[in-house]
C-alpha cells in the first residue's frame, strides 16, 4: 500500500525519455510519498526493458505483454493500469505528458473518481501535502494546486525533470500482469498505423529546434532548417503561419495550438513572435532570434538576436556550425 | 445523426490577465470572452456531419452568462439548439466538470458526442475522454482527420514523431477534436443575429463532491529579460555562435 507507480510508456521497444523523467522524479519524491517506486510497462516483447527502469530506481515492475498490446489501445491499456492499481494501491501515480499519456490518464481518472493534474513542471510534498505547479491560462499564469483526492495523478510536462541514473542500479521485482482477460471486449482498434516519412526527434523531447515561420516564403527554405538542425542534433519546428500555408506539418508546430516545447536551444528564423507562438517556446533555456524587423516582438523576449536577412544569415550560422565542429573533432 | 458538441468559453488568447487580490482566480471584469479554439473545430465538425448525414447538432455548455455567447456562436456556425447547464458557483476541477456533463448527456440521445482536445484556460486536457468513461462509451482522442464508414467511426489521431493511429470504433463515441480536424467557418454578424432565433435551454445544476485539484495560488511567470541583439546581418554570426558556446553553453 502507498507508493508511486508510473507509466513507462514505450512504443516498438523504445521509452520514450519523459518515462525515465518520471522513474527518476519518483525516486526523489519516494521518502517523502512513503513506500516503493514501482512502473509499469505495457506493450509487446518487451521482456528486454525491463532492466533499464531499474537503473532510475524503479524497484518493482508490472508487465502486461501480448501481441494486442503491440499497438496503443485507450481500453485495453486502461483495464491493464487500473489492474496495476488494484494490485498496488499507490498514493500517487506519474504519467509523462504524450499523446498516449494524456488519452490514458482521463480514462483511469475517471474510473478512480478523482481529476488529473495536467501539464505538471514542479511536484511538491511537504508533511504528507502534494501540491504541483502547472502553468495555466497559456502560461500567461503559474498555479500552484493542492491535491486533494487520492491517488494523487499527475501528469509532467516533457524535458521538464531531471533524469538521473543511479549509480547501482537496482533490478526490479516482476509482477506479470494476465493481458488477456483486459483485451477481451475491448472497443477501441488501431486499424492501421501511419509511420511518419522521416523519422522525427519528437518537438517535446528534442534538445534543439530550429522553428520556421512565414519569412520562409514556402516550403523550400525548411530544408536549410533541416541541415541546420541536423547538424546540432534537433529537429524542425514552425509557427502556424507556416504550417497553415502547407509547408510543412501540423506536428511541427509550436504555440498555443501547436507543442509546447522546452529545448536547449530555440532558433526561431522568420518568425514575428506572436503571444499564441510565444506559448510554446518560452520554456526554452536560450531562444536565439532571426528576423529583418527590428521590431518584431520576439526580440521581446529572445536572449540573443540577429538582425537581418534570414536567407544570408541561416546559410552563414550552418557554415559556421560546421566550422566549430570541424575543430572540435 | 444525433450530434452534441461540448463547449466553452475562455479568456480571448491575446488578452492581458490579471490575477485577483485574492490570488485564487483572474480579474474577469472587461474580459473578452472567445470559444475555446479546440471546441471551434468540434463544432465544425458536427456540422459537417450534419450537412453530410442529416440529423440535429446540440451545443452543450456548462457555465455563467459567459457561456451564452459562444453558444450563440456555435447556433450560427450551423448548430440548431443550445443547453447552457449554470452551476451556483464556477467549477474548474476537470473531473467535477465531467461528471456534470455526462450526467445531462445520459439524459440525452446521440450518436457521436464532440469535444475540444483541450481547453486552453485551464489546460485541463481530460473532460472529453472522462465523460466517455463516465458514460460507459468509447472514445478517440486529439482527432485531425473523421470519417464515418458503414456507420463506424474511423478516426485519425497524430502521435509523436510524425506518426499517427487510425482507430475504428463504433458509434455512439466521444471524439475530441485536435487543430486541423477541419476549417472553422467564419460566422458573420447577420450569422448571429439569425442564431438568436434558434432555442437555447438554461439549467441549473448541482455540482456534487468536493475540488480534487484546488487552486491554491496563482503568479505570474518570471519576467524574462529581453536579451541582446548581437548585431545585424551574416557578420554577427560568429558572434552569435561564441555566445551560445562560451556564454550560454548551449552547443
Ligand atoms: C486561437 C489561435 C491559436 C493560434 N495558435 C498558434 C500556434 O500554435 N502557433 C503559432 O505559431 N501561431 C499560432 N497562432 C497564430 C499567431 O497569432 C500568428 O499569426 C503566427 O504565429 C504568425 O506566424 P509567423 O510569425 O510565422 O508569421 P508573421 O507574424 O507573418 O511573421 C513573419 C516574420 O518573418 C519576418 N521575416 C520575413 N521575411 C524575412 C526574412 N527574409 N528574413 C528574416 N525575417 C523575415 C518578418 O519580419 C516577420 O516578423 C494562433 C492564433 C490564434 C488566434
Ligand atoms: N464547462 C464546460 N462546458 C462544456 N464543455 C466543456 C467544459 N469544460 C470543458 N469542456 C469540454 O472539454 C474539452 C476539454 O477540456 P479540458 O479537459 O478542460 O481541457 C473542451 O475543449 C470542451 O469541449
Amino acid at each position: 500500500m502507498g507508493g508511486i507507480l508510473v507509466f513507462a510508456e514505450q512504443r516498438d521497444g523504445e521509452f520514450r525519455r519523459v518515462a525515465f523523467e518520471a522513474v527518476s522524479e519518483a525516486r526523489r519524491l519516494k521518502e517523502r510519498i512513503g513506500g516503493p517506486v514501482a512502473a509499469l510497462l505495457i506493450g509487446h516483447n518487451v521482456g528486454g526493458l525491463t532492466e533499464t527502469l531499474g537503473r532510475y530506481g524503479a524497484e518493482k515492475l508490472y508487465v502486461a505483454d501480448h501481441e494486442f498490446l503491440a499497438r496503443y489501445s485507450g481500453e485495453a491499456y486502461r483495464n491493464i493500469f487500473l489492474d496495476a492499481i488494484e494490485r498496488m494501491k499507490p498514493s500517487m501515480i506519474v504519467v509523462g505528458s504524450t499523446a498516449m499519456g494524456r488519452d490514458l490518464v482521463p480514462r483511469i481518472a475517471a474510473k478512480l473518481g478523482v481529476p488529473a493534474a495536467m501539464e505538471v513542471t514542479e511536484i511538491i510534498v511537504e508533511d504528507g501535502v502534494v501540491r504541483v505547479k502547472r502553468p495555466i491560462q497559456m502560461g500567461k499564469i503559474i498555479a500552484t494546486y493542492r491535491l486533494r483526492s487520492e491517488p494523487y495523478i499527475i501528469v509532467i510536462r516533457p524535458n521538464t525533470f531531471p533524469v538521473e541514473e543511479l549509480e547501482e542500479p537496482v533490478s526490479p521485482a516482476v509482477e506479470v500482469i494476465d493481458a488477456s482477460k483486459h483485451i477481451e471486449g475491448v472497443r477501441d482498434r488501431v486499424v492501421d498505423f501511419v509511420a511518419a516519412e522521416k523519422k522525427m526527434m519528437d518537438l517535446t523531447e528534442a534538445p534543439v529546434i530550429v522553428s520556421g515561420g512565414r519569412g520562409l516564403g514556402g516550403p523550400e527554405p525548411f530544408k536549410m532548417l533541416w541541415e541546420l538542425a541536423e547538424l546540432l542534433g534537433g529537429t524542425v519546428g514552425a509557427s502556424r503561419a507556416a504550417v497553415d500555408a502547407g509547408w510543412i506539418s501540423h506536428d511541427h508546430q509550436v504555440g498555443l495550438t501547436g507543442k509546447i516545447v522546452s529545448p536547449n536551444l530555440y532558433i526561431a528564423v522568420g518568425i514575428s513572435g506572436q503571444i499564441q507562438h510565444k506559448v510554446g517556446c518560452i520554456n526554452s533555456k536560450v531562444i536565439v532570434a532571426i528576423n529583418k524587423d527590428p521590431e518584431a516582438p520576439i526580440f521581446e523576449f529572445a536572449d540573443y538576436g540577429i538582425v537581418g536577412d534570414l536567407f544570408e544569415v541561416v546559410p552563414r550560422l550552418i557554415e559556421e556550425i560546421k566550422k566549430l565542429k570541424q575543430s572540435k573533432s | 445523426m444525433k450530434i452534441v458538441v461540448c463547449v466553452k468559453h475562455v479568456p480571448d488568447t491575446t488578452a492581458t490577465l490579471e490575477i485577483a487580490p485574492n490570488q485564487k482566480t483572474i480579474e474577469t471584469e472587461d474580459l473578452e470572452w472567445v470559444m475555446n479554439p479546440y471546441d471551434e473545430y468540434a463544432v465544425e465538425e458536427a456540422v459537417r456531419l450534419k450537412e453530410r448525414f442529416g440529423g440535429e447538432v446540440t451545443v452543450l455548455s456548462l457555465g455563467d452568462e459567459e457561456a451564452e455567447n459562444i453558444v450563440l456562436t456555435a447556433l450560427a456556425m450551423g448548430a440548431d439548439r443550445g443547453i447552457i447547464l449554470q452551476p451556483e458557483e464556477p467549477i474548474t476541477d476537470p473531473y467535477l466538470i465531467a461528471k456534470v456533463l455526462a450526467g445531462k448527456l445520459s439524459e440525452m440521445e446521440f450518436d457521436i458526442v464532440l469535444f475540444g482536445k483541450r481547453s486552453i484556460d485551464y489546460n485541463n486536457h481530460q473532460v472529453g475522454t472522462m465523460v466517455a468513461e463516465l458514460l460507459g462509451i468509447p472514445s478517440v482522442s486529439s482527432v485531425n482527420k473523421l470519417e464515418i464508414l458503414d456507420g463506424k467511426v474511423r478516426a485519425r489521431r497524430e502521435i509523436e514523431g510524425g506518426a499517427a493511429e487510425i482507430v475504428e470504433v463504433e458509434m455512439p463515441v466521444v471524439i475530441t477534436a485536435e487543430k486541423d480536424l477541419n476549417q472553422p467557418r467564419y460566422v458573420s454578424f447577420r450569422g448571429l443575429a439569425l442564431a438568436r432565433r434558434k432555442p437555447i435551454e438554461y439549467e441549473d445544476v448541482e455540482v456534487e463532491g468536493e475540488e480534487g485539484l484546488e487552486i491554491e495560488k496563482l503568479e505570474y511567470p518570471p519576467e524574462k529579460k529581453p536579451g541582446r541583439i548581437v548585431g545585424e546581418g551574416p557578420e554577427a554570426v560568429p558572434l552569435l555562435v561564441k555566445l551560445l558556446r562560451e556564454e550560454a553553453k548551449v552547443i
